[in-house]
């Protein structure tokens, strides 16, 4: 088989000074998947972006079959058969299935939209490469797996030879994913070279001819993936060994802490996102709660925290109830909140890591008179933060946006987790950082439930509400479907139906 | 080298704007004028030609500086308004009507005048505070409508209520001795307002980077959704915001008032409050910076005077002069190629030394 992409010296700086890319050079053959792995950061999806015209590198070459091209931007690439399918689709939500996949290729009656042929070519294309969609409907109105599928067309249709996806399986339930593996099978027999993204090793095994590691910008190796396990590939991204256990449940019986009873929200559409939501948490333990993405997570976690108001419901903390209070009221009896989007919520970027570390606590004594701000305690109080949570800075002084992802995210997590909280709301909290980040967070984590904390754990990752959690919750379109205890061999099979609402627990019997 | 020019790149992006200003300004002279030379000398030097023309820079300066602080103190909360010219205003024609109409010694007077001129540029800063924090209104469209209000308001209190029936113009009755700024420079108009000025610059600066309120007006300003979070009163600090930016605005007008006019004569109102957006923008709404800014933009405006007085060069070639700063400084793709090259250089030297070192 010969090479259809060959990479040579690529060297990327972005223009905050972070090298993404220390000249890589990587070969990939033709009719493979091809999965680069890496820790956040490493630099794969920079090179991938490289290859499709979204980034332009200093330095280096493309080779494409044989061939040496010049790649400006996601034209160029489209036009040599290359094609990527984003980690966050790039669709028009208001268009059908067809009307997206011939954007800017549909074909024409006069100056009007030829329905009839591109219905046809729809057809066509899917049928051909097996990949069912229906293609009158509003991309809005099908679920993510077939979002991805129109994604996937879409390259298709244009004529992709090689096929990128960045991180295809973040958003899909394991039936999804499993379908997508079929999927990508199809397309290697059609002859398709598919370039995979991943850090979810157990899916990289499972699907992919080749394996290359990324660390730190640089290729530490590419094998076939039937030499590899996947505690090496571990081992080779992160540089050391990584633990992927289930954290046994904490065997002391804690007392309820946080109690919601029948939260229900309705949304500015008049759109009903949370319906009769009760859940206790206990002291001592993590409370998972899984789900697919948009099903009323990021509500529930808001109008616990104060963020966002109930339509009704109560919340009580211990027994004094706390609906509906201020954030400030609200982390005053010791609630701490990672939140889901670290960007958006968590941190100010262009403030330091001092204003960012202090914003829960500059008002306390410790930090400040009746109107200064101590500096000297803020700078010593970040500093040891820094240290104790092993924080990658130059200097406290530094804005948070000159940090990587996953030390932004320790900025979160190391506020969170200092103000000594009696229940942490974790939503999301390891979502984007690499894996070495990510032990860390869960260790914190259980060490703050083994000194007495409940912890709330949102998340969209079924392998860390399985590794972490003492109870799940299962969500679906804003209504808790199922409980689980977490039992030794639960999988994320047995969850799967109830995310996607093919089944429910009064139904289940 | 390269280190040094990421660590200043701010300041020598802005001197290499003012440089081309200059250029394109020599230029200009050179094509216009008899004698471009004389032109050169007065468009480059010109308020150091007497000592009352370097007062006027800092005379002028004082209220431009004032109003800068007034526009930052929201502009940092992520206010973006323009509401300084009217409370400027306004607050000059109230504090005049209560000083003429009112006696006291001056120890007194002079305070009060202030603080109802401070007062009253705060209730103007208050509406379009209250009126953002609470139904998301625009305070850009509202301050910018506000400052109508605010002049033909005040015109209607000092021409029908204080004017002086006596004087050829339409101005107030004369403010009594009791509320003047003294000016204590001979030659010059230099008053007590102007210390006044620097005091204040001092204090917004303390306020904004060393107090508990100021952290609170940057945090909202840098990420709302982050201050919300943090348990941060947003709400509040939007309207504050506006309320402390509007004192100033307020301190700004009256105290031109009573250290150079003694009454209030104008009949427009006098361009402060913008230059003091402008002078935000350009000092990044930092207190130190935009007072020099501040003095810079009254250095080219007496240029202008001078070389109106003195030369065939219309006074309009500084205007030309400060908008191509202006653009060129606000332009963020100005010279941010060059910055990218010298980031990736930097980059890449610091790489080799890992490398080598390990």
């Amino acid at each position: 088989m010969g090479t259809i992409l060959s990479l040579k010296d690529i060297v990327k700086v972005y223009p905050n000074g972070v090298i993404a890319n220390k000249g890589v050079s990587l070969d990939i053959e033709d009719g493979v998947i091809h999965a680069i792995v890496g820790e956040n950061g490493a630099g794969k999806t920079t090179l991938m972006k490289i290859v499709f015209g979204l980034e332009e590198a200093q330095e280096g070459e493309i080779y494409f079959k044989g061939k040496k091209i010049k790649i400006k931007n996601p034209y160029d690439a489209i036009k040599n058969g290359i094609g990527m399918v984003h980690q966050h689709f790039m669709l028009a939500p208001d268009l059908t299935v067809y009307e997206n996949l011939l954007l800017g290729i549909e074909p024409k009656r006069g100056i009007f939209l030829n329905t009839k042929k591109a219905i046809e070519i729809t057809k066509k294309v899917s049928n051909d490469y097996g990949l069912p969609v229906p293609y009158d409907k509003k991309i809005k109105d099908l679920p993510i797996g077939l979002r991805q599928r129109v994604e996937i067309l879409k390259a298709l249709i244009r004529n992709a030879e090689l096929l990128i996806l960045d991180e295809p399986t973040s958003v899909l339930t394991p039936q999804e994913t499993e379908v997508l593996f079929n999927t990508l099978r199809n397309l290697k027999k059609a002859g398709k070279t598919i370039i995979f993204i991943s850090h979810k090793l157990k899916e990289v095994l499972e699907i992919a001819d080749k394996v290359t590691v990324m660390r730190d910008g640089k290729i530490v190796v590419t094998k076939n993936a039937e030499d590899l396990t996947e505690h090496e590939i571990a081992y080779l991204m992160v540089g050391r060994e990584i633990s992927f256990e289930r954290i046994p449940p904490n065997n002391k019986e804690g007392e309820v802490i946080l109690e919601a009873k029948n939260i229900s929200f309705v949304n500015e559409d008049n759109i009903k996102v949370l319906k009769d939501v009760s859940l206790k948490l206990k002291s001592y333990e993590i409370l998972g709660l899984c789900g697919v993405e948009g099903n009323g997570q990021t509500e529930l976690v808001e109008i616990l925290t104060g963020l966002r108001k109930a339509s009704s419901g109560k919340i009580f903390l211990k027994d004094k109830e706390i609906t509906n209070l201020l954030p400030r009221e609200i982390r005053e009896k010791k609630v701490s909140h990672i939140p889901e989007d670290r960007m958006k919520n968590g941190v100010a970027e262009r403030a330091t890591l001092e204003e960012n570390i202090i914003v829960d606590r500059y008002y306390k004594n410790s930090f400040s008179g009746r109107l200064l701000l101590k500096e000297k305690e803020i700078e010593n109080h970040t500093n040891e933060l820094i240290k104790k949570f092993n924080i990658v800075t130059l200097s406290s002084k530094n804005p948070v946006s000159s940090l990587s992802g996953g030390n932004i995210q320790k900025v979160v997590v190391a506020r969170e987790l200092s103000s000594d909280p009696l229940i942490i709301i974790a939503d999301q909290p390891t979502r984007g950082i690499d894996v070495g980040s990510e032990e860390l967070v869960h260790n914190l984590l259980k060490d703050a439930r083994d000194n007495g904390a409940g912890i709330f754990l949102v998340s969209a990752d079924l392998d860390e509400i399985l590794k972490l959690s003492t109870r799940i919750l299962v969500i679906y379109n804003g209504e808790i479907v199922k409980e689980f205890t977490n039992y030794e061999g639960l999988t994320g099979k047995e969850l799967g139906p109830y995310m996607l609402g093919l089944k429910k627990e009064n139904e289940d019997g | 080298m390269d280190k040094y020019v990421l660590k200043y790149f701010n300041l020598i992006r802005t001197i290499i704007a003012i440089l081309i200003g200059i250029f394109i300004c020599i230029l200009i002279i050179f094509i216009i004028s008899k004698d471009p030379q004389d032109g050169l000398r007065y468009f480059l030097l010109g308020p150091f030609t007497s000592v009352s023309r370097l007062g006027n820079v800092i005379e002028m300066a004082s209220p431009i500086i004032l109003c800068g602080l007034a526009i930052a103190i929201p502009f940092q909360a992520e206010q973006f308004n323009v509401g300084a010219e009217g409370a400027l205003f306004i607050s000059a024609a109230v504090a005049t009507g209560f000083g003429v109409s009112t006696a006291f010694p001056k120890i007194i007077h002079i305070p009060l005048i202030l603080l109802v001129a401070g007062g009253v540029g705060a209730i103007w800063g208050f509406i379009p505070g209250i009126l953002k924090a609470k139904w998301n209104t625009n305070e850009l469209v509202v301050t910018l409508m506000m400052n109508y209000v605010a002049l033909f308001l005040s015109l209607y209190i000092i021409n029908f209520h204080f004017r002086d029936k006596k004087a050829n113009f339409l101005v107030s009755y004369q403010l009594p001795k009791t509320a003047w700024f003294d000016q204590f420079i001979e030659n010059t108009r230099i008053h007590y307002g102007v210390l006044l000025t620097v005091v204040l610059v001092i204090l917004v600066y303390i306020l904004l980077y060393k107090t508990k309120l100021g952290y609170e007006i940057r945090m909202t300003g840098l990420n709302i959704n982050f201050a919300k979070y943090g348990g941060i009163n947003t709400f509040k600090i939007i309207v504050l915001s506006q309320v402390i930016g509007g004192f100033i605005a307020g301190i700004a007008g009256i105290s031109e008032v009573m250290g150079i006019h003694r009454r209030f004569n104008w009949q427009a109102t006098p361009g402060y409050g913008w230059d003091g957006v402008t002078v935000a923008i350009i000092g990044r709404n930092h207190p130190i910076l935009i007072a020099f800014a501040s003095i810079f933009i009254a250095y080219i405006r007496v240029s202008g005077q001078v070389l109106n007085l003195l030369t065939d060069v219309p006074s309009e070639i500084v205007t030309i002069f400060e908008s191509i700063i202006i653009l060129l400084i606000t332009a963020e793709a100005f010279l941010s190629q060059w910055k990218y090259k010298i980031t990736v250089r930097e980059a890449e030297k610091r790489e080799v030394k890992v490398e080598s070192a390990s």
